[in-house]
C-alpha cells in the first residue's frame, strides 16, 4: 500500500494501484496512517499552525481514532476540505473519515450515503449583530443584510426562518470565514450568521468583541459529528465507539492523567471493560484490548479536549451548555460499554 | 568700382532659437500641449497621477516592519507618525514571506525548490536563447525528472525507472523498426513503455532502492504552497501540454475526418468552459472516472486538469505556427521523399515551434496567472494563503499589504516574461 | 512502369496488409483505430463513473432539479424564492452570468478602445500613463483584481448607517437621489404608471426613426456628397419627441428615490457591491487586452492610407472614422471576440465575491446541498459551452460580414 500511495502521488502508475479495498480499517492499517478530512481552518476546531501542524477540537477526534487503530495519535494526515469538496473527498475514498463540523441531516445520512458516527458537538445557528444596531431579537431583522457562508445548512435554515416569520432579508453569500468577518466588520452586512460556536470563535478574534452581541435566538439544531462512508460497518463502529469512549471516559472520570493508574484494574467493571482489563471489547472491533486506552491517552477525555481547544479558558471561550454530560444537565450521552 | 552690392555679402550670425523651440519647453509644447485637447488630457493625467500618489505614498511610507500583530503595528505607527496616521503593516510580509513563497514546505529543505528553480532556468536557457550550446538541450530533456526528484524527493530510482520508459520507447523505434516494420515499431514504442510504467516501474524502483538506497526525504504535495505551488502547477501544465498540444494541432490539420473531428471537439470543448469548472472537476469528479478505490492527491488532479486545459490553447498556438510556415517547406519535405512523421519531426515542427515560442510564453503567463484559481478549491496558493493568514488571530483584518505583495510578485514574474516574449517576437520578425 | 505496378494488385486482390501499407486504405484504418480507441477510453471512463456512482448509491439522475432549492438569491432578474426549484435557481444564475458578461463586454470595449487610441497619442504623459495601466493590470491575475476591487468597495465606501442621524458622515449625491454605500449603489428607479405606454412607444419609434434617418443621410451623402451633422440630429430625435410626449401625457413615468429606512436604503435600484466589483474588475482587466488589440489594429493600417486621406483633404477625425478604423477593424475583431469569450468565462470567478452567477447557484449551492456533483458540473459546463459557442458563432458571422471581400 505504501508503494501505491507513493506512486499514486505522481503518475499513471497510480492507475494500477490502490484497487484492493478490503475495508477501511485494513487499508488504514496497511498504509500506516489515517487520512482525515478537516475544514480549511476554523479557530478552535481545526487550524494549522505556522509549521503546518493541525490542532483543534475536530482534529482531536481524528487523533483519537488514529491512536485506537494505529497506536500513534500523530499517524494522521489531514486533508483540508471546503464545503463543496468535503463529501466527494469522503465518498471517493480520498479521506478515511471526515471530522469537519458537519451537520447530521437526513439527506446527508440517507441520500448522500454517509454514516454519522455520533455527535461531538451540539450546535445551533445564531446571529451576531453590532450592539449599535440596537436589535434585541432575530425577529427584528426585517430588511437586514445578512452574511452567510455558502455550502452549509446555514443558508437553508436562514431561508426557512425568514419565510416562517414572514420577514424579508438580503442574503450576502460569502466563501470563507475571513471574508465574512471583513464584510461584517466593515458594515457591508448588518448581521453575520453561522453556527453559534463559530460566531463565538469569530467574535473572540475581533478587536473590540464587546461591541458585538450574539442574539438569543438559535434557529436550528446542528448536531456536528464525524462521518464515514456508508457500507463499511466495521470502520463506522470503530469511529463511533472511539467517540463514545471519549465521552464515557469523562463520565467515568478517566483522564489522561490517571489513565495509567486506572488501567492496572479498578473496582468499576465498565472502566475495566473500556481500558481492556476485563472482557475483550477491542477484539470485537477487530483491534486489541488497549484500543480505547490509547484513544483516551491521545488527547484526554471529551472534557479535556473541549477545554483545551474551545473551552472557557481559550480565546474561543465556549461554555459546555448542551455539550455537558447528561448527568450535568447537558445531552451528551454515550451508550454503555458492555 | 563701387562696393555696393544688392545682396548681403556677409551672413548674419546664427541666432539662438526662440526659447519656446528648445529644450524641455519645446519638448513639453510638442508632447504635452500641442493642442487644446492634448493640454486638457495632460492636466487630467497629471491630476490623476498626483491624486494616486497622494493617496498611496503616505500609506506606503508611514509603515511598520517590526510589529508582531496588527494591533501592535497600528499602535507603533500612531506612536511614530502621529495620532491619526494610517500606514502599511509590512511586518506581516516580513513574518510570512517565506510561507507565501514556499507554503508549508519544510524550511530545512528550502534549498530543493531553489535549486530546482535555478536548474529550470538552465534547462530553458537553450530553448529561449539561441546563443547557448545545443548540447544543453539534453539537460532540458532530463530536467523534468530532476525537478520532480528535487521537489517531491523519495527514492532517486523512481524518476530513473520512469525515464527508462522513454529509453525503451526510443530503442523500440530504432531497433525493432528493422525487425517488425515501422508501424509495428511505433505500436511497440507506445505499448512497451506503458506496460513498463504500469506494472514494472514501481516494483523495479523499489527493488533498486532496497539495494542502493539513494534519495531525498519525501515531501508530500499537501505541503506545497504559495508561489512554489503556482510555479509548479504552471510549469508542469505548460511542459506536459506541449506534446499533447502538438498532437492536437497536427490532428486538427489532418485530412482524416474522424481524427480531425475528435481534435476539434476536444479543443473547442476545453476552450468553451472556464478553468474553474475544470478545477471543480479535479476536486470533485476526477476520482469518479478512475477505477473504484483509486485516489490521486489533489495537486496531481489539478495538474492533470490544468494540463488538459492548456493543451487546447497550446494546440491553437501551434496550429498558428504551422499555418504561418510557407507551403514550400511542406512541399520540399515531400519532394525529399520523407513520410508524414519524418517531415513533421525534421522539417515542419522545429520551425513551427520556433515561431510559436512568443505565443507559448504568452500562454504560460496566462496559465501562471490562472493558477490563483486553485485557491477556490482550497489549495494554498498565494491567494489561499492570504485567507489563511487573515484567519490568524494576530493578523485578522489585514488586507492591502497581503494583496499588494502578491500582486507585486505576480507583476514581476509576468512582466519580465512578457518583455522577453516581445523581445523574441521582434527578433523573429527581423529574421524573416 | 504503370502497367507493371498495377498488375500484381489485380492478381492478388485485397490483402490484409494493404490496410496498413496502402495509402488508400491506411487512412480508413487509422480513423477506425482512432474511433475504437476513443470509444474504449470513453467506455472505460463511463464504466468507472457508473461503477463508482452505483457503489455510492447515487445513480445519474437529474431529478434533483425539480426539487425545491430552499435557498435565497439576492440578485434575481426573474421571480424567485426559496420554495422554487433548483432548475429555477440555475436559471436565475444563468441570467446573472449573462448580465455581468454583457455589461462587462460593453464597458470593456469602451474603455479598451479609448485606452488603445490614447496609448497611440502623441501626448507623452498620456501614452505613458496608458502603457502603465495596460502593463500593470494585465500582469496580475484577474482573481486578485476581483477580490481587490471588492475589498476596495467594502473598505473605502461608507456603510449605510453613516448616512443616518444628525451627524451623518456620508451624504447622498445629486439632490439626495443617489447613494454610494459599501453595500452597493442605490439609484432612482423609473416607475411606469398608467398611460406610460404611449411614452415608451414614442421612444421606440424615435429609435426606429434614427435608424432610418441614418440610412437616408448616408444615401444622400453618397449621391450628393453633402455631409449632414448626423450626430446632433440623431441626438435631437432621441430626446425631443420623447420629452414632449412625456410632458403632454402628464408625466406618467415617475422616479422612485432610494431612502434610508431601517437597516438599508429602500426604493430605487440597488446595484449590489458584488455586481459592481466584478463588473469593474472584469472590464478594466479585459480592456487592457482590447486596448492592445486596438493598438495593433490601428498600427496595422499603413501610413500611406492616412497620408492619402489627408491629401484628399479629410480632417483627422474623418480620416480615423472613414479610412483607418474600417481597415483596422478587420485586425481588431478576431482578438476582440476571444476577449469577449474570456470575459464571459472569467465571470465564473464571481463566487470569489459572492455574486450569484450560474457557478454560484448551480455549481455552488445547488451542488453542495444536493451532493450531485456529476450532474451539476455536467450542466454547468453545458451552459458555458452553449454561451461560448453561441458568442463565437455570432461574432464569426459578423467578422465574415465585414471581412475584406476579395474579388
Amino acid at each position: 500500500m505504501k508503494k501505491s500511495v507513493f506512486i499514486g502521488a505522481l503518475t499513471v502508475a497510480g492507475l494500477a494501484s490502490g484497487m484492493a479495498s478490503a475495508g477501511t480499517m485494513a487499508d488504514v492499517q496497511a498504509k500506516g496512517f489515517l487520512q482525515c478530512g478537516v475544514s480549511t481552518g476554523l479557530v478552535g476546531f481545526a487550524a494549522p499552525d505556522a509549521n503546518g501542524n493541525w490542532a483543534g477540537f475536530d482534529v482531536a477526534v481524528c487523533r483519537a481514532v488514529a491512536a485506537a487503530v494505529l497506536g500513534d495519535p500523530q499517524a494522521v494526515k489531514f486533508t483540508p476540505t471546503t464545503g463543496k469538496t468535503r463529501f466527494t473527498a469522503l465518498a471517493s475514498g480520498e479521506v478515511d473519515m471526515l471530522a469537519r463540523n458537519t451537520t447530521w441531516t437526513f439527506t446527508r445520512d440517507v441520500d448522500l450515503k454517509f454514516e454519522f458516527a455520533g455527535v461531538n458537538y451540539y450546535d445551533g445557528q445564531g446571529f451576531m449583530v453590532p450592539k449599535s444596531l440596537g436589535v434585541a431579537s432575530a425577529k427584528d431583522l426585517d430588511g437586514a443584510t445578512i452574511c452567510i457562508q455558502t455550502g452549509t445548512t446555514t443558508e437553508l435554515n436562514l431561508a426557512d426562518f425568514f419565510r416562517a416569520n414572514n420577514i424579508k432579508y438580503e442574503p450576502v453569500p460569502i466563501e470563507t470565514n475571513a471574508e465574512g468577518q471583513q464584510q461584517f466588520l466593515a458594515g457591508a452586512c448588518d448581521v453575520y450568521t453561522t453556527d453559534a460556536s463559530g460566531l463565538a470563535a469569530t467574535r473572540a478574534t475581533f478587536e473590540n468583541p464587546g461591541d458585538y452581541v450574539v442574539l438569543p435566538e438559535i434557529i436550528s439544531k446542528e448536531p456536528l459529528g464525524p462521518l464515514v462512508r456508508h457500507g463499511d460497518q466495521q470502520w463506522g463502529d470503530l469511529v463511533r465507539w472511539t467517540l463514545n469512549a471519549l465521552i464515557s471516559a469523562e463520565e467515568l472520570g478517566i483522564t489522561s492523567a490517571n489513565i495509567d493508574e486506572l488501567s492496572k484494574g479498578t473496582n468499576n467493571p465498565e472502566i475495566n471493560r473500556i481500558l481492556g482489563t476485563e472482557g475483550d471489547l477491542g477484539g470485537m472491533l477487530g483491534l486489541d484490548k488497549q484500543w480505547a486506552r490509547r484513544a483516551i491517552s491521545a488527547g484526554g477525555n471529551y472534557a479535556e479536549i473541549f477545554e483545551r481547544n474551545i473551552g472557557s479558558a481559550t480565546p474561543v471561550g465556549l461554555s459546555r451548555g448542551l455539550n455537558a454530560l447528561w448527568s450535568d444537565g447537558g445531552i451528551l450521552y454515550s451508550p454503555p460499554f458492555r | 568700382m563701387s562696393d555696393v552690392s544688392y545682396v548681403r555679402t556677409k551672413m548674419l550670425d546664427e541666432m539662438a532659437p526662440p526659447v519656446s523651440q528648445v529644450g524641455p519647453i519645446r519638448w513639453a509644447r510638442e508632447n504635452l500641449f500641442s493642442s487644446v485637447t492634448n493640454s486638457v488630457l495632460t492636466l487630467l493625467a497629471i491630476w490623476f497621477i498626483y491624486s494616486l500618489l497622494a493617496a498611496t505614498l503616505p500609506w506606503i511610507v508611514f509603515s511598520s516592519f517590526s510589529a508582531n500583530s496588527l494591533g501592535e503595528c497600528r499602535t507603533a505607527i500612531r506612536d511614530a507618525y502621529g495620532a491619526d496616521a494610517t500606514g502599511a503593516c509590512w511586518s506581516v510580509i516580513r513574518e510570512r514571506y517565506l510561507q507565501l513563497l514556499f507554503g508549508f514546505y519544510p524550511s530545512e529543505s528550502y534549498w530543493r525548490p531553489i535549486l530546482a528553480l535555478v536548474l529550470m532556468l538552465v534547462a530553458i536557457g537553450p530553448i529561449l536563447f539561441e546563443g547557448l550550446p545545443r548540447k544543453m538541450l539534453i539537460f532540458s530533456g532530463l530536467y523534468p525528472f530532476v525537478g520532480f526528484f528535487l521537489l517531491w524527493g523519495g527514492t532517486v530510482w523512481l524518476p530513473v525507472t520512469i525515464l527508462l520508459g522513454f529509453v525503451i520507447a526510443y530503442f523500440a523505434t530504432t531497433m525493432l523498426g528493422k525487425v517488425i516494420g515501422s508501424l509495428g515499431a511505433v505500436i511497440a514504442a507506445i505499448l512497451l513503455p506503458v506496460i513498463w510504467w504500469l506494472f514494472l516501474a514501481g516494483p523495479v524502483a523499489y527493488g533498486l532502492h532496497a539495494i542502493v538506497p539513494i534519495g531525498l526525504v519525501p515531501i508530500e504535495s499537501a505541503r506545497f504552497g504559495g508561489f512554489l505551488l503556482s510555479i509548479v502547477i504552471g510549469v508542469t501544465g505548460i511542459v506536459l501540454s506541449l506534446p499533447i498540444g502538438v498532437l492536437l494541432a497536427l490532428g486538427r490539420r489532418s485530412d482524416l475526418f474522424v481524427v480531425r473531428t475528435i481534435c476539434i471537439g476536444f479543443i473547442e470543448f476545453i476552450r468553451g468552459v472556464p478553468l474553474i469548472t475544470l478545477l471543480f472537476v479535479a476536486s470533485t469528479l476526477l476520482n469518479y472516472f478512475l477505477p473504484p478505490g483509486t485516489t490521486f492527491d489533489i495537486v496531481l488532479r489539478v495538474m492533470i486538469m490544468v494540463t488538459l486545459f492548456s493543451s487546447a490553447y497550446m494546440a491553437e498556438v501551434i496550429r498558428g505556427g504551422l499555418a504561418a510556415l510557407p507551403r514550400g517547406q511542406y512541399e520540399a519535405a515531400n519532394a525529399l521523399g520523407m513520410d508524414y512523421w519524418k517531415s513533421m519531426r525534421l522539417i515542419i515542427m522545429p520551425q513551427a515551434l520556433k515561431i510559436s515560442i512568443p505565443s507559448i510564453v504568452g500562454i504560460f503567463i496566462g496559465l501562471f496567472k490562472d493558477t490563483t484559481l486553485v485557491s477556490i478549491i482550497g489549495l494554498m496558493d498565494p491567494l489561499g494563503l492570504s485567507t489563511a493568514i487573515r484567519a490568524n488571530a494576530a493578523w485578522n483584518g489585514i488586507v492591502w499589504e497581503l494583496y499588494g505583495f502578491i500582486a507585486l510578485m505576480f507583476f514581476i514574474f509576468c512582466f519580465s516574461m512578457s518583455r522577453y516574449s516581445m523581445y523574441l517576437e521582434r527578433k523573429l520578425q527581423t529574421g524573416h | 512502369m504503370t502497367a507493371l505496378s498495377d498488375q500484381p494488385k489485380a492478381k492478388h486482390g485485397f490483402r490484409l496488409s494493404m490496410l496498413i501499407y496502402d495509402k488508400r486504405y491506411r487512412s480508413i484504418t487509422i480513423q477506425i483505430v482512432a474511433l475504437i480507441l476513443l470509444f474504449t477510453a470513453f467506455g472505460w471512463l463511463f464504466n468507472n463513473a457508473a461503477m463508482n456512482l452505483a457503489k455510492l448509491g447515487k445513480p445519474l439522475s437529474f431529478g434533483f432539479l425539480s426539487q425545491p432549492s430552499g435557498y435565497d438569491i439576492n440578485q434575481r432578474l426573474i421571480e424567485y424564492n426559496s420554495t422554487m426549484t433548483h432548475a429555477r435557481a440555475a436559471l436565475v444564475g444563468i441570467l446573472n452570468t449573462l448580465l455581468v458578461a454583457v455589461l462587462g463586454c460593453i464597458t470593456a470595449t469602451f474603455i479598451g478602445v479609448s485606452v488603445g487610441v490614447l496609448r497611440l497619442s502623441k501626448n507623452w504623459i498620456v501614452s505613458r500613463l496608458m502603457g502603465f495601466y495596460i502593463e500593470g493590470l494585465r500582469n496580475v491575475p484577474i482573481l486578485l483584481w476581483i477580490v481587490l476591487s471588492m475589498a476596495i468597495f467594502i473598505e473605502m465606501l461608507p456603510r449605510p448607517s453613516a448616512f443616518r442621524g444628525a451627524n451623518a458622515t456620508a451624504t447622498m449625491y445629486l439632490n439626495d437621489s443617489v447613494a454610494f454605500t459599501n453595500r452597493g449603489f442605490y439609484i432612482p428607479k423609473p416607475i411606469f404608471n398608467a398611460g406610460s405606454s404611449i411614452d415608451v412607444i414614442v421612444f421606440l419609434l424615435s429609435l426606429v426613426a434614427i435608424w432610418f434617418f441614418g440610412r437616408w443621410a448616408k444615401k444622400r451623402q453618397e449621391n450628393s456628397g453633402d455631409i449632414l451633422p448626423t450626430f446632433w440630429i440623431k441626438l435631437a430625435i432621441f430626446f425631443i419627441p420623447s420629452i414632449i410626449v412625456f410632458y403632454l401625457s402628464g408625466q406618467p413615468i415617475s422616479l422612485s428615490y432610494p431612502a434610508l429606512t431601517g437597516f438599508n436604503f429602500t426604493g430605487g435600484f440597488h446595484l449590489r457591491n458584488s455586481l459592481i466589483a466584478l463588473w469593474l474588475a472584469l472590464s478594466f482587466y479585459t480592456a487592457t487586452y482590447i486596448a492592445e488589440a486596438v493598438r495593433a489594429g490601428v498600427q496595422s493600417v499603413s501610413k500611406g492610407q492616412t497620408e492619402a486621406a489627408f491629401a484628399l483633404g479629410l480632417r483627422p477625425g474623418r480620416t480615423m472614422q472613414l479610412v483607418v478604423l474600417p481597415q483596422a477593424l478587420r485586425v481588431i475583431i478576431p482578438p476582440m471576440i476571444s476577449q469577449y469569450l474570456n470575459l464571459t468565462k472569467n465571470s465564473s470567478l464571481a463566487i470569489a465575491v459572492g455574486y450569484m452567477d450560474v457557478t454560484g447557484t448551480l455549481g455552488g449551492i445547488t451542488l453542495n446541498q444536493t451532493g450531485r456533483e456529476m450532474e451539476s458540473l455536467l450542466l454547468l459546463m453545458g451552459v458555458y459551452l452553449t454561451i461560448s459557442l453561441t458568442v463565437s458563432l455570432v461574432m464569426n458571422w459578423y467578422n465574415n460580414s465585414i471581412k475584406l471581400k476579395e474579388r
